[in-house]
């Protein structure tokens, strides 16, 4: 038989972790703000995982002699009100804001993802209930709905959980329902059939993991708007409690500080917290590129 | 305005070439290092003269028109070698020079007329936009400049065509308005990229028809690039074939088809379908085992394996008039809101007997396919598979039948048909998996490796994703999952319509080898009368949705009964032999 019709495209490379690897390292040479934001989420997810064995000081244990002093070397971020430790407080609230994000954004990545992905696949009422329920959420002012979830289920962390979840609903739903619509076309839809699959066996076998890379992206940049959330809840004083620290309530309790000249009580919780946002919208440009198959040349 | 760049003018005589390439070398930086896509390049073009750059997928045609017009991908560069346009070295013109040439005295036609046109402006202002982007004539002259343009260019009643939107033209149509476009300026030279893939056999010859003579008219220049030999020699005066990056043979198209030099000419030669050629002679010569001659035509049983009456499809109109536009304008509303694909044809396929069904596209044959696929319900009629009428059984139901697994398809495009996050074995399991009676991973395994050795795919290919296949790999794979659950009747959709003519000569006979042995029934849709009538005993004309005529193949390529069968035969590129 004709050779060129079966050589190899090209030579292949092990196994597929090792392929995503190289590829990984392809994309961050490429680019090198990706690497840089891949380092953020690594020291941030360190910080969640093992933070609190590492910090300094008791981010509760209060120290009213050594209220409100600056930076120094034995307070990096300086003192708060009560004497507490910023910087031990801004690593240890890094655990629970990133729960809060992470939680919520797999239950939108769940609800979402099922629900755009059948309304895109069946059209009909499917996708008519899908988008009403999706554009009554995008009525609402989407903080004021979150604060209006929180004030209405009570004040806890399962909530503000549920209610980031719920004003994330619209986007994850548009952008499954979109890809949905396309690879319904698409001609292995069409041999899924013939093959004798059933419809759900379609939307779960075939569309949902090709619809999952772009998902993925969006997963990555709506994580900084659910801490952005789940801070700004808390700097309102819904959710989470005083004194557990956390990046909201810390900006709000030091923001009547800063026109006596206590600027740091603010300033790092608040950094912090752009910090991560900004490290997960970049994140989220890195990842479109690791799985665009286009860049895969 | 820029003030057009002075041309060197040409001295007299045909001394100069108008394009001349030496020795160019692209290369492109990809992330397995740089690759040479086209390695020492020599051409030259003269004024008035059609020249053809044949080759396969990934020859580097392309790629050599790109570089000399300067709009290679971001990753692509000149490496080596000069080019030079009337004596103007276009390697090192700065761009603004380039900007004005290209439209002006380069101009380039591409393979898919709508991507190339604006989708929101009525085609007669983006002739215009060309028009004045180039300073040919002032806003007040452009409009009537336009229009004689689209009348150049034989779409009738340009006046009123020139308010119309691409997407309300066909793709011939667009063709045509995207030659106008790249004419208006009167360009020296035209490179024309695949300008008729995707088109019909008879606007495909319409096309090119005009092309050739407007490039006579105005005395231009014009590079055609094809991977069709006969389209080539068909059209132009000389053919430059490419192989790899690499020109192998260039000669008159006369001389390139009597005596071909090089080997890989004579390959693709041998592999492009032609009248009064085998299947089997469209291999390359003492390739392979020697295969058992087709056996007789298997005698066509009394009761045939389908049988089709009356079949009807109606979809409704779209973009029937709402009430609103109703009272907007008075023009009567068109008396029916459907539109009949599919209207009243009776056919029938024997057990063991390849039927081709042919025709333009829109003629309703997909359509066809997809209601004895049972992938559409249809409007009325019958469709009787082996005394059973499936088409009472609504498609929706038809899907966990048993029935399913003996009426398989092949799908014209075998990127698009495969799960891009399936491996080749998962996808020729899956029907196994859902309607085949096989248990137990390592039967299913086993099954897919003698289904992989049937269509010749070398077994440590089936743990690759489809980008990690070529095309003629892919077809393969499309073609295991069709026969996994051995079914009785298999439709073709084109299948080898996306791929290089000696890939389709390996497909098809392949195809034929797998019907001889395995005794399946075949349905051949497709355009092309010269491929169809390879693999199949008898043929189907369709036109409209109507079977026009029908009959054995040999029949309808020498004594075509209906007009409309004469001229798709007549339109197919005939090289000069």
């Amino acid at each position: 038989m004709s050779d060129s019709v079966l050589s190899a495209p090209a030579a292949q490379n092990g196994s597929p972790a090792v392929a995503l690897l190289r590829h990984a390292r392809y994309v961050v040479s490429e680019n090198p703000v990706t690497g840089l934001a891949f380092a953020l989420f690594l020291l941030i997810a360190l910080c969640a995982l093992i933070g609190p064995y590492l910090v300094p000081h008791d981010p509760l244990a209060s120290d009213t002699a050594a209220a409100l002093k600056p930076p120094s070397l034995a307070h990096w971020f300086g003192t708060d009100q009560l004497g507490r430790d910023i910087f031990s407080r801004v690593v240890v609230a890094t655990r629970l804001d990133f729960a809060i994000a992470l939680s919520s954004v797999a239950l939108v990545f769940a609800m979402g993802g099922l629900s755009g992905v059948a309304a895109g696949y069946f059209g009909g009422w499917t996708d008519r209930i899908v988008g009403r329920i999706s554009d009554t959420i995008m009525a609402f002012p989407l903080f004021v709905l979150a604060m209006g979830i929180v004030a209405a289920l009570g004040n806890t962390v399962t909530n503000i959980v549920i209610a980031t979840a719920i004003i994330n609903y619209p986007l994850y739903v548009r952008v499954a329902r979109a890809e949905a619509n396309v690879l319904r076309d698409c001609g292995f839809v069409q041999a899924a059939r013939l093959s004798g699959n059933g419809e759900f066996r379609i939307v779960l076998t075939h569309i949902l993991p090709n619809v999952m890379p772009i998902m993925m992206v969006q997963i990555s940049l709506t994580m900084g708007y659910a801490i952005l959330n789940a801070a700004g809840l808390s700097f309102i004083g819904l959710g989470v409690r005083p004194p557990t620290p956390e990046w909201g309530i810390m900006v709000a309790e030091g923001a009547g500080n800063i026109i006596s000249g206590e600027w740091w009580i603010a300033l790092f919780p608040g950094a912090t917290l752009m910090l991560a946002v900004f490290c997960f919208n970049l994140l989220g440009d890195g990842l479109r590129d690791l799985v665009d198959p286009r860049r895969r040349t | 305005m820029r003030a057009p760049t002075p041309i060197p003018e040409q001295d007299a005589g045909h001394a100069l070439p108008l394009l001349d390439i030496r020795d160019l070398t692209v290369e492109f930086a990809t992330r397995r290092g740089t690759v040479r896509a086209v390695r020492h390049v020599n051409f030259s073009l003269a004024k008035g003269e059609t020249l053809a750059i044949v080759g396969e997928s990934g020859s580097g045609k392309s790629v050599t028109s790109y570089a000399a017009m300067r709009i290679l991908d971001r990753a692509g560069r000149i490496a080596e070698g000069a080019v030079s346009f009337s004596g103007l070295d276009l390697r090192a013109a700065p761009e603004a020079t380039m900007r004005d040439l290209r439209g002006r005295e380069i101009s380039m036609i591409f393979q898919n007329p709508r991507a190339a046109l604006n989708p929101i402006r009525k085609i007669g202002k983006q002739i215009e936009d060309a028009l004045l982007q180039h300073a040919q004539v002032d806003r007040a002259a452009a409009a009537g400049k336009a229009v004689a343009m689209l009348e150049q260019v034989r779409i009738a009643r340009p006046r009123e065509r020139y308010h119309a939107y691409p997407f309300e033209l066909s793709g011939g149509m667009c063709q045509r308005v995207v030659i106008a476009l790249a004419l208006a300026c009167r360009p020296q030279l035209l490179i024309a990229d695949e300008p008729t893939t995707g088109l019909d056999v008879t606007t495909q010859k319409a096309v090119m028809d005009l092309l050739v003579e407007l490039t006579r008219e105005r005395g231009m220049s014009t590079i055609l690039i094809t991977h069709d030999l006969g389209l080539a020699a068909a059209y132009c005066d000389r053919v430059v074939v490419m192989e790899k990056g690499e020109v192998v043979e260039s000669a008159g198209s006369e001389t390139i088809f009597r005596h071909p030099e090089h080997p890989y000419t004579r390959k693709l030669m041998h592999a492009t379908p032609r009248p009064g050629v085998t299947l089997r002679a469209l291999l390359p010569e003492g390739s392979g085992e020697p295969r058992p001659a087709p056996a007789s035509a298997p005698d066509v049983d009394r009761q045939p394996l389908l049988t089709v009456e009356n079949l009807v499809k109606d979809y409704p109109r779209q973009g029937a008039r709402g009430a609103l536009s109703k009272l907007w304008r008075s023009e009567p509303v068109p008396e029916s809101d459907s539109f009949r694909a599919v209207d009243g044809i009776s056919f029938s396929i024997g057990r063991g007997e390849s039927v081709g069904l042919v025709g333009e596209s829109g003629c309703g044959k997909s359509t066809t396919s997809s209601l004895l696929m049972r992938l559409i319900d249809q409007t009325s009629g019958s469709i009787v598979f082996d005394g059973e009428n499936i088409g009472d059984i609504p498609a929706r139901r038809f899907a966990k039948m048993p029935l399913r697994r003996r009426i398989q398809m092949v799908f014209q495009d075998a990127t698009d048909s495969l799960n891009p996050r399936y491996t080749a074995a998962r996808a020729i399991a899956d029907p196994i998996l859902r309607l085949g009676n096989l248990s137990g991973r390592d039967a299913v395994r086993a099954r897919c490796e003698e289904l992989a050795g049937q269509v010749g795919l070398p077994l440590d290919l089936l743990d690759r994703f489809p980008h990690q296949l070529s095309g003629g790999q892919k077809a393969r794979v499309g073609i295991a999952r069709a026969i996994a659950l051995k079914p009785d009747l298999v439709i073709l959709d084109e299948p080898t319509a996306a791929l290089d003519v000696s890939v389709q000569a390996v497909v098809l006979n392949l195809l034929q080898d797998l019907k001889d042995s395995l005794g399946m029934s075949y349905l051949f849709v497709s355009h092309d009368l010269n491929v169809v009538r390879l693999l199949c005993d008898r043929v189907i004309v369709m036109q409209a949705g109507k079977i026009v005529e029908q009959g054995p193949s040999k029949r309808i390529m020498v004594s075509p009964a209906t007009d409309y069968t004469r001229e798709l035969l007549a339109a197919i590129p005939h090289p000069p032999l």
